[in-house]
């Protein structure tokens, strides 16, 4: 075991003093009205080079895709080339105005629209809207859209069904739109129950929310089926795009009957997650949806692209048209794979996940059959009963050897899960490498396992506790001790409280 | 890996989709060289007319600044760039701490001693804090300003759809484009959940009845829009009694990106943070006792309350709150406020400029302002904006969307990168068409 990550002794920023280099040509004061004047703030002036450091110190105490393999199910975590950071970097991406007259934005506009011309050929709609700036974000979108139809040719339809297997985005998000979430449960093979579908659908019923394949990475066969139950009582078929890298050209929802659908241009489309985000959750529809797109549309006349309003829209879902930055890195992605290679890309990323499936198979099972898509979930059930060693503890041993841990305890329906995704763009060396190191941990003393992670920048990290004290900001942390920090720390009293030498970042014992 | 799987061809692990839902291929062209994508992106993109190079007097709720470089270098750390969101925390501690140190930013500049670590933008930040709302009180009246963008307008009535709320909007004086106080009591009534107000407003007012407000809408709470620049001189929200502030952070290291991504600021009393929506980053200890971060109230979030969930939101804006953290340690205290109040400087040179070309009607509110300020024009707003263009000159917002009974006049906005040479050109450019 080589790897130990960097564990600077980082105050927090808060914690700084210095003075600031930032300067402006000096102005004259302007009148700020008394009932709104600033008495003080409390921001530290610093060194850039201070902040510079600080920074990057934290940057080692991180982990993203260039670090190493990050086999997080349902992330999609592939490589994030980087010609689509340079070309998001252009002055004529990034100085651009939104509100611009469209004139001076035809650059913008094209590549939006041929954007949203490449995403529905790759998933068989007939029109995108790159609006939303998120996957949650599309899904909110979808259900506004799916409400909007009902409205439409009057019915008032009140019930989403999800089943229970699904991102937890997609109940969050019916609800939100105002639905009753129906959960079904999956069948003993891992896929949606048919006859509880049908005896879920009603008049009620505005959509059947799903992914294909499924995060169990089970292709639904039968989805035709489902889509004739859900059709045929009145409702639209609602496609999570979050698994869409495992089909790119040999199937996609529009030939699979789905109605409504949104992209995670973050996942398929390879651009960085950013820690968190950002993200972009483009929707698209089949030609019946499209008047209820969100506003505006993109419109190509005599050789010039529009905005274009219309009139049953539902809107908007945010400002502006969507997380442009994301959306060229997206195109350029597609531009660089093109047909045969987003093609490729699902075909290695389906390769790669049963390769690895295979070999992890000596210690850990797999339940519901054999055959997965790009991702696939196993069990630590045996290993937890024999050796107490639970999916948690086997997730945090990963980080030992510098390998981002696999989405642990979801989906549930599977006990000590496991839900590993290595994407296409990891070498069989790299698989070997984490397969090696997840039967060894299978093996290992259960003490070492248990204790881990060693090599991190911190040990385990006590959630429960942040849960209790709720500090979420400065601000908080000294109203709570009610007292200058500084002073308490130099005194030594708080060594003596381990509330207040968490907090005030005492050193380690 | 074909021969360890058992296997002749990839073709055979996609035998489990049947044939009635296959597809041959994509209709899109084969794939092209990274030369060639470069050069073919780069290509279309020229297209556009770029603030980088030309005057820019465009703002509502985005704004040409200058983002010192070293934000950059930061925001450009690979170990950020492709991290994921970080639920491993003892790998992770790096982002977790630069996004506690955000949200700590924050709390100074608002007030507020929580906040997350970031919604999509002002608009959505605007949609969840209303429901937010819906939550903590249970009723179904939200009242906003009737000057708003009509992007926020229009995202807000989506938000609160699904809880069945209604919009009601309060008027302004129009002859300050403040609050109007006696319209805002009369609609403040007990089905009010909660009230949002602007402080600069759309129209760029630094509204002095918002610091009045909570006094005057009963139990109602009260929901601050603020734009974080101004706040290095404005009175943090909290000192006058706002219960959620939200705000644009794009001006705090990030660019304009065409409006996208932009950063949602979202911060309330601490007493309200387990209705709060998005992802929050808490401070704790590790196994050892010492200091760590990890995310915390996940129990309130969508993957784990599903339906129940206070917000659905999953990916955030996560390096664009990196970038604002970074932006304020470089700049800070000092740098905040000499960067408000050159905005304050720019935009009133801007005014008395405005006001010197005939036929301009420049202030048109009579009422201290920030950064940004409308102006009555001889010509149709729109129609100007494409005269600017072709002089090289990005204008104002024409505000006929926004403020349909201002159609006849544009919202212009200056920065500290607005020079007085850019002013001259503006003015200039429009002396020739008024």
């Amino acid at each position: 075991m080589s790897y130990h990550q960097a564990d600077y002794d980082v105050r927090l920023i808060q914690e700084m003093k210095g003075r600031t280099d930032f300067s402006l040509p000096p102005v004259e004061e302007g009148f700020v009205p008394e009932e709104l004047r600033r008495a003080s703030l409390n921001i530290p002036n610093l060194e850039e080079n201070e902040v510079v450091r600080h920074y990057t110190n934290l940057s080692q105490m991180n982990f993203g895709v260039d670090n190493g393999f990050y086999p997080l199910g349902s992330c999609t975590m592939k490589y994030n080339p980087k010609y689509a950071d340079v070309l998001a970097s252009l002055p004529t991406v990034t100085d651009v105005h939104p509100a611009e007259d469209e004139e001076g934005v035809q650059g913008s506009l094209r590549l939006m629209y041929e954007l949203e011309r490449a995403l529905a050929a790759i998933s068989g709609m007939d029109a995108v809207s790159l609006q939303p700036a998120a996957g949650a974000h599309g899904e909110f979108t979808g259900m506004l859209i799916a409400k909007a139809y009902h409205d439409s040719i009057g019915e008032k339809r009140t019930e989403v069904i999800i089943p229970d297997a699904a991102h937890g985005t997609n109940p969050a998000s019916a609800a939100m739109a105002g639905f009753d979430v129906i959960e079904i449960p999956s069948s003993p093979e891992g896929r949606v129950d048919l006859r509880a579908l049908e005896s879920a659908v009603s008049p009620r019923t505005a959509a059947l929310m799903l992914t294909n394949p499924n995060t169990l990475g089970i292709f639904e066969k039968d989805i035709l089926k489902m889509a004739e139950t859900v059709h045929g009582a009145g409702g639209l078929l609602y496609y999570d795009g979050a698994n869409l890298n495992a089909v790119m050209g040999r199937t996609n929802p529009g030939v699979m009957d789905f109605d409504i659908m949104h992209f995670n241009l973050h996942k398929t489309f390879a651009t960085p997650h950013g820690g968190g985000g950002p993200g972009a959750g483009p929707v698209g529809v089949k030609a019946f949806l499209e008047p209820f797109l969100p506003s505006p549309r993109i419109v190509l006349t005599d050789g010039a692209y529009r905005f274009e309003e219309r009139p049953r829209s539902i809107g908007k879902v945010r400002s502006f048209h969507g997380n442009f930055a994301v959306l060229v890195r997206a195109y350029a992605y597609i531009l660089r794979c093109g047909s045969d290679g987003l093609k490729a890309a699902s075909e290695g990323a389906v390769l790669n996940a049963n390769y690895l499936r295979k070999r992890l198979a000596p210690k850990y099972d797999m339940p519901f059959g054999e055959l997965r898509k790009h991702e696939f979930v196993v069990s630590a059930r045996r290993i937890k009963e024999e050796r107490d060693i639970s999916a948690l503890d086997i997730s945090k041993r990963l980080l030992d050897h510098g390998t981002m841990a696999p989405t642990i305890y979801f989906p549930s329906l599977v006990e000590e899960a496991l839900m590993i995704e290595p994407t296409e763009t990891e070498s069989m060396e790299t698989l070997d490498r984490f397969a090696d190191i997840m039967l060894h941990i299978a093996d290992e003393d259960p003490e070492v396992v248990k204790d881990a992670p060693h090599n991190t920048s911190v040990r385990r990290v006590d959630e429960v506790h942040a849960a209790k004290e709720l500090v979420l900001s400065h601000l908080r942390l000294r109203r709570r001790l009610g007292g200058d920090l500084a002073a308490m720390k130099a005194d030594g009293d708080a060594k003596n409280c381990s509330f207040c030498a968490t907090l005030i970042g005492t050193e380690k014992k | 890996m074909l021969k360890r799987l058992g296997i002749g061809s990839v073709e055979e692990l996609f035998s489990d989709i049947p044939s009635s839902v296959r597809t041959d291929g994509i209709g899109i062209p084969p794939g092209m060289s990274e030369m060639e994508v470069i050069r073919e992106v780069t290509d279309m993109l020229s297209a556009n007319v770029t603030a980088y190079d030309r005057p820019c007097f465009m703002g509502g709720g985005v704004y040409r600044r200058f983002i010192p470089s070293a934000v950059k270098a930061i925001v450009s750390r690979s170990e950020f760039v492709t991290s994921y969101t970080p639920y491993q925390a003892e790998i992770s501690q790096g982002m977790l701490q630069a996004l506690f140190e955000y949200q700590s930013y924050i709390a100074e500049l608002t007030g507020m001693e929580a906040v997350n670590s970031s919604n999509y933008d002002a608009a959505n930040a605007l949609g969840e804090a209303a429901t937010m709302c819906y939550r903590v009180n249970r009723r179904r009246k939200f009242l906003i300003p009737q000057v708003i963008s009509c992007d926020k307008r229009s995202t807000l009535r989506n938000y609160v759809s699904g809880a069945g709320m209604e919009i009601v909007e309060y008027a302004h004086d129009p002859r300050t484009g403040e609050a109007d106080m006696e319209d805002l009591k009369r609609k403040a009534d007990d089905d009010v959940s909660g009230v949002y107000v602007e402080v600069p407003n759309f129209l760029g007012v630094m509204d002095r009845q918002a610091a009045e407000m909570k006094a005057a809408i009963g139990d109602a709470l009260l929901v601050v829009g603020a734009d974080p620049i101004s706040l290095g001189i404005l009175k943090a929200p909290g000192d006058y009694g706002a219960d959620i502030v939200i705000g644009e952070g794009q001006s705090l290291g990030s660019p304009m990106n065409f409006g996208g991504p932009m950063l949602g600021l979202f911060g309330c009393r601490q007493e309200l943070v387990r209705k709060m929506p998005g992802r929050v980053i808490g401070l704790t200890r590790d196994a050892e006792g010492k200091r760590a971060f990890c995310m915390t109230l996940q129990t309130r979030e969508q993957h784990i309350r599903r339906s129940k969930a206070t917000s659905n939101i999953c990916t955030n804006e996560a390096l664009m709150a990196v970038a604002a953290a970074a932006y304020l340690a470089i700049v800070g205290r000092d740098g905040l406020r000499s960067v408000a109040r050159s905005n304050m400087a720019s935009a009133r040179k801007l005014r008395d400029a405005l006001a010197s070309v005939k036929g301009v009607e420049c202030p048109v509110l009579d009422a201290p302002f920030f950064n940004e300020l409308p102006a009555r024009l001889p010509i149709r707003p729109e129609k100007m904006s494409k005269v600017l263009m072709r002089k090289s000159i990005i204008g104002g917002i024409p505000l006929a969307k926004h403020v349909p009974e201002m159609g006849d006049c544009m919202l212009f906005a200056a920065t500290e990168m607005t020079t007085d040479r850019e002013i001259e050109m503006l003015v200039e450019a429009m002396e020739v068409v008024s």
